[in-house]
C-alpha cells in the first residue's frame, strides 16, 4: 500500500516556490551557495540552482555536495555506512549556505551537516531547504524552506524518487517495509 | 568483515568498497581541518614488534584524523624485551579496554593468531607479518593505480585488464604477496620478475606469470612497474652475487627507465635503496607515484579503520 503525494509537476512547482523563497529571504542571489546532502539532496540542489538561473539568467549560484556520513551520531548502531562524495566548489567563509535534503525527519542528518560545515569554514548564515518535512524531530531543528509538509506515522515510509537517479519524479507514502 | 589480515580472501566488492571510501577520505586531506569525528572515543593500539617508520606513522595519522585515541607500542623498550609473550601482551591490552589492534610482527601469522586465539576480542589489522602479507599496502597500491588510470571516474571500478609487473625480492616480500592476491581479485594481470633465487617455490600456484629477465618484461610495456626493496635484513644467504650485479640486471636503471612508455606508472613501497633496485631518474620522474603511495596510504588506512570499527556488526551495508 502506498499513496502518491507529489508527482512530477507538483515537485517542479514546489522546487520553484523554494527557489523564489530563497531569493526573497536572501534579497537576491548574492553570496548564496547550495549544498545538497547525498544522494538525493545533491540532485535537488542542482535543480534548485537551475531554477534560480531560469528566474534570473544573470545568476549562477554555486552548487555542491556535502557528505555527512562521518559526522553521524549513529555510526555504531547500524551496519557500516558507505560514504559519499563531498564537493564544495567555493570557500563557504562568510557565505549564505542553503543545505538541501529530500526528507526532514529526526533532524540528525542536519545536525551532522552543521558539524561538517563547521570544519569547512564559517558561513555567515546557514538555511535548510527540504522537499518533504514528515515531522518526528528528535532535535531542535527546523527547515526554512519546505516543499510539502507530510504528517506521517512513525512506522510509515516516505519514498522520494528523482528522474536523474530513479527514472521518475515522485513522493509517496507507504507502510514500513520490514 | 571483522579483521583485515590478508588480501587472499578479500572479496572484490569489499575491496572496491574500501577503495571507494578512501576516495571520500582523500577529499578531507586537502582541508584546513583534516579531523573527522567518526571514531571519537575509540582507542586503537599500534602494536609494532618490528621497526617501521612510514607504516606506523601512516596508521597513526589515519587514526588521529578519525579522532581515535592512539597508543603506540613498540617491542623495543617494552615488556616484550623482558620476555613477555604475545599472549600476555594481548590479554593485558584487552584488560585495558582497547577497541582495535594494528599489529606488525616479524613472524608470519602473528596477526592471525591474535585475531583467532580468543586472547582479545577486537578487530585486528595486519600491518605486515614476516614474509606473509601487508594488506593495507596492497590496498593503497591498488588505490594509487586506480586513481592514476581512471582519475575522477575511479569510484566503483576495479583494475580489469591492467598489466602490472612486480620486480625484485618476491621471496621475502609480503608486499608482493598481498599485491598479487588483490590485483588478481581486481582483474589485473601480474607478471613477476626476479632472479631465480628470489622466487618462492610455491609461485606455480599463484595467479602470476614469471620471468627472470627484466628487459623482456619491460619490452612488453606493462601499465605499471612496481619495484620492490632489496631487504638486506632478511638476506641471510647469498641470493645474488653482489649489489652492483643486481642493479645492472634487475634494477630500474636510468637506461631502462628511458625505454618505458610515458604512461607507465612507476611504484615502490619504500624505503628505497636508490641506485640499487631503482635509479633516481626513475624514482623522481613524472611517472613515479611513490609519494602518491605515501599520501594515499593514510586515506586507505582511514577507510579500513572506518570499515572495521563502525557498524553494529562491522559489516558493509
Amino acid at each position: 500500500m502506498s499513496a502518491t503525494l507529489l508527482q512530477q509537476a507538483d515537485m517542479k512547482r514546489a522546487l520553484t516556490r523554494i527557489a523564489h523563497e530563497i531569493l526573497e529571504g536572501n534579497k537576491g542571489a548574492s553570496n548564496l551557495v547550495l549544498l545538497g546532502i547525498p544522494t538525493r539532496g545533491v540532485t535537488l540542489a542542482h535543480r534548485i540552482g537551475a531554477i534560480l538561473s531560469e528566474i534570473d539568467p544573470s545568476v549562477s549560484v554555486p552548487v555542491g555536495s556535502l557528505d555527512v556520513t562521518l559526522y553521524r551520531d549513529d555510526l555504531m548502531n547500524n551496519p557500516t555506512r558507505p560514504t559519499a562524495e563531498t564537493d564544495v566548489p567555493v570557500d563557504i567563509e562568510g557565505k549564505t549556505v542553503v543545505l538541501v535534503d529530500d526528507v526532514l525527519y529526526s533532524g540528525r542528518t542536519v545536525r551532522a551537516a552543521l558539524d561538517a560545515l563547521t570544519n569547512l569554514g564559517r558561513p555567515a548564515i546557514v538555511r535548510l531547504a527540504v522537499l518533504v518535512d514528515r515531522g518526528h524531530r528528535e532535535l531542535p531543528i527546523r527547515a526554512d524552506y519546505v516543499g510539502k509538509n507530510v504528517p506521517s506515522a512513525l512506522g510509515e515510509r516516505i519514498n522520494v524518487t528523482l528522474a536523474e537517479i530513479d527514472g521518475d519524479d515522485s513522493v509517496s507514502i507507504g507502510e514500513a517495509v520490514a | 568483515m571483522k579483521h583485515l589480515l590478508s588480501t587472499h580472501n578479500l572479496a572484490r566488492e569489499d575491496a572496491i568498497a574500501i577503495l571507494d571510501i578512501a576516495e571520500d577520505m582523500a577529499q578531507f586531506g586537502h582541508r584546513d581541518v583534516k579531523k573527522l569525528p567518526a571514531l571519537r572515543g575509540k582507542t586503537i593500539v599500534n602494536l609494532f614488534y618490528e621497526d617501521s617508520t612510514r607504516t606506523r606513522i601512516s596508521f597513526e595519522a589515519a587514526e588521529k584524523r578519525l579522532s581515535a585515541d592512539v597508543i603506540n607500542f613498540s617491542a623495543k623498550g617494552s615488556s616484550v624485551s623482558k620476555g613477555e609473550s604475545l599472549k600476555d601482551t594481548a590479554q593485558t591490552l584487552d584488560a585495558m579496554g582497547i577497541d582495535a589492534v594494528v599489529v606488525r610482527h616479524s613472524s608470519s601469522g602473528a596477526p592471525y593468531l591474535l585475531a583467532h586465539s580468543g586472547w582479545i576480542d577486537v578487530p585486528v589489522i595486519n600491518a605486515g607479518d614476516g614474509t606473509h602479507e601487508h594488506p593495507t599496502q596492497a590496498l593503497l597500491d591498488a588505490f594509487t593505480m586506480r586513481k592514476r588510470i581512471h582519475g575522477e571516474s575511479s569510484r566503483g571500478r576495479g583494475l580489469d585488464g591492467v598489466r602490472v609487473c612486480i620486480v625484485g625480492d618476491i621471496l621475502h616480500s609480503r608486499v608482493a604477496r598481498s599485491n598479487i592476491w588483490l590485483l588478481a581479485t581486481l582483474g589485473a594481470s601480474v607478471q613477476v620478475v626476479a632472479p631465480a633465487t628470489l622466487v618462492p617455490g610455491a609461485i606455480a600456484q599463484w595467479p602470476v606469470t614469471v620471468t627472470h629477465s627484466l628487459d623482456e618484461a619491460l619490452a612488453g610495456q606493462p601499465d605499471v612497474v612496481m619495484m620492490l626493496r632489496i631487504q638486506s635484513e632478511r638476506m641471510k644467504d647469498a641470493y645474488f652475487p653482489n649489489p652492483r650485479e643486481y642493479s645492472s640486471v634487475w634494477g630500474l636503471t636510468a637506461e631502462r627507465y628511458a625505454r618505458l612508455n610515458q604512461s607507465t606508472i612507476i611504484m615502490h613501497p619504500g624505503p628505497m635503496n636508490r641506485g640499487l633496485e631503482i635509479s633516481s631518474e626513475a624514482a623522481d620522474s613524472p611517472q613515479s607515484v611513490i609519494l602518491d603511495q605515501v599520501s594515499n596510504g593514510i586515506f586507505v588506512r582511514m577507510a579500513v579503520l572506518y570499515t572495521l570499527l563502525t557498524g553494529a556488526k562491522g559489516e558493509l551495508s
